[in-house]
């Protein structure tokens, strides 16, 4: 039982961002409304997070601040064991406000879309703009 | 269609999940991602900029190109709505909404109508009709002030604490987003109007391109702050701790402008009027 369990135990955060992910794209792929879909595309960005927050841990080690930091500049040696891994965390931090970004952005196309066919679903959005084309000539 | 992404899903997942069998496991300090470059931050950041928090010191000087261009990317997705959405040529609305506060009577007076100037007596209030809500508007007055100084505090301790630019930025732009929600978008865009939200983007993308270029002109690489020594009158690493701060004022600037672009623009779709 412990052989069996310990792989999984072990490797649980990348179960976690997995299934997460999964949620996202199946969201992404599978929902018809835009809001849902761009819920979907935020789901699918936390994963990521995750997933690289996760990739920085380390056993018995501490948030990447060095102590006692400013009482003086290399006035200690510092040990890379003491302290997690601090460049996943410097990329997540861009990347979280950049999903920020991201959403506006496109929230804005969505009402921009709402705006020019009155719908959010993307059968109907379909049928206007052929609609529209066969009207056109 | 959703069996077909049903059964895209669950292959992905399951390569993923197969994947993962040659992954190291969780938390080991011998992990690749843990060893090569990681260890050299972690042992040399703290002597090379006098920055305790390593975050912070490859956020903005080992990795500083990357984090302009994020800014740059936050700046170009503030502008994208302000393209996609705003709306200039839209016609007066039929009618205004205007309360009179002594009484808390609601004017509406249709168009061609005389419209009162706003004053302590009468304001102007959206057209989905909203009660007044005096523990919520009290509330906020009383919780801005110190969310805005716990943002500050966060941009400026951000060497010695978690924090930094943008965390602090996305709270000072919190705290003007609560408070055009607990009053009305027209009471927060007569404070920080959209000219000065666009300009403060660009403020921030400039200070931080700025910076770099100052440090070109003083003969050192694009963004090497150890050139700005001679303008502190300080040794090399402290002047990167320096240019390090005003780097990260300035993702701060920008970061909280594009926030409350953001919320104006979309709250209201492009009108500026009215929104949430």
């Amino acid at each position: 039982m412990d052989e069996l369990l310990s792989p999984i135990l072990s490797k649980y955060n990348y179960w976690v961002y997995i299934t997460l992910m999964m949620i996202g794209l199946y969201a992404m792929i599978a929902k018809s409304n835009l809001v849902k879909k761009i819920i979907g595309m935020n789901i699918l960005q936390t994963a990521v997070i995750l997933f690289y927050v996760s990739i920085g841990a380390k056993q018995g080690a501490t948030i990447p601040i060095i102590r006692h930091g400013h009482e003086g500049a290399a006035a200690h040696a510092v040990r890379a064991a003491d302290y997690i891994n601090p460049l996943p965390h410097v990329l997540m931090l861009t990347a979280i406000v950049v999903s920020v970004a991201t959403l506006g952005v496109a929230l804005a196309l969505a009402i921009r879309i709402y705006r020019q066919y009155g719908t959010l679903e993307e059968d109907d959005i379909a049928t206007r703009i052929t609609g529209d084309i066969r009207k056109s000539p | 269609m959703r069996l077909f992404a049903l059964i895209i899903v669950s292959g992905c997942g399951f390569l993923l999940i197969y994947g993962t069998a040659d992954f190291p496991r969780w938390a080991d300090p011998a992990a690749p991602a843990c060893t090569h470059v990681s260890d050299y931050y972690i042992e040399k950041s703290e002597e090379q900029t006098c920055v305790p928090n390593i975050v912070t010191a490859i956020l903005a000087d080992y990795r500083g190109y990357d984090t302009m261009f994020e800014t740059t990317v936050i700046f170009g997705a503030g502008v994208a709505c302000f393209f996609l959405l705003r709306n200039y040529r839209r016609k007066a609305p039929e009618f205004r909404l205007y309360r009179h506060v002594p009484t808390g009577i609601t004017f509406r007076i249709e168009k061609g109508g005389k419209f009162p100037d706003d004053s302590a007596e009468f304001k102007r209030i959206d057209s989905l009709w909203t009660p007044q809500d005096i523990i919520i508007e009290t509330a906020v007055r009383l919780l801005i002030p110190f969310i805005q100084i716990f943002a500050l505090y966060v941009i400026a301790h951000g060497h010695h604490s978690p924090g930094g630019g943008f965390q602090g930025g996305v709270i000072l732009g919190a705290s003007i987003i609560l408070f055009a929600i607990s009053k009305d978008l027209r009471s927060a865009i007569t404070r920080i109007g959209e000219q000065t939200s666009g300009l403060l983007c660009s403020t921030g993308v400039f200070v931080y391109v700025g910076t770099g270029t100052l440090c070109l002109l003083l003969g050192a690489n694009f963004l090497d702050y150890g050139a700005l020594a001679g303008l502190f009158h300080s040794t090399t690493a402290m002047a990167r701790s320096h240019g390090i701060m005003i780097v990260e004022i300035g993702v701060g600037i920008s970061v909280m402008a594009v926030m409350v672009c953001l919320y104006y623009i979309i709250s209201s779709a492009g009108n500026m009027d009215e929104g949430l």
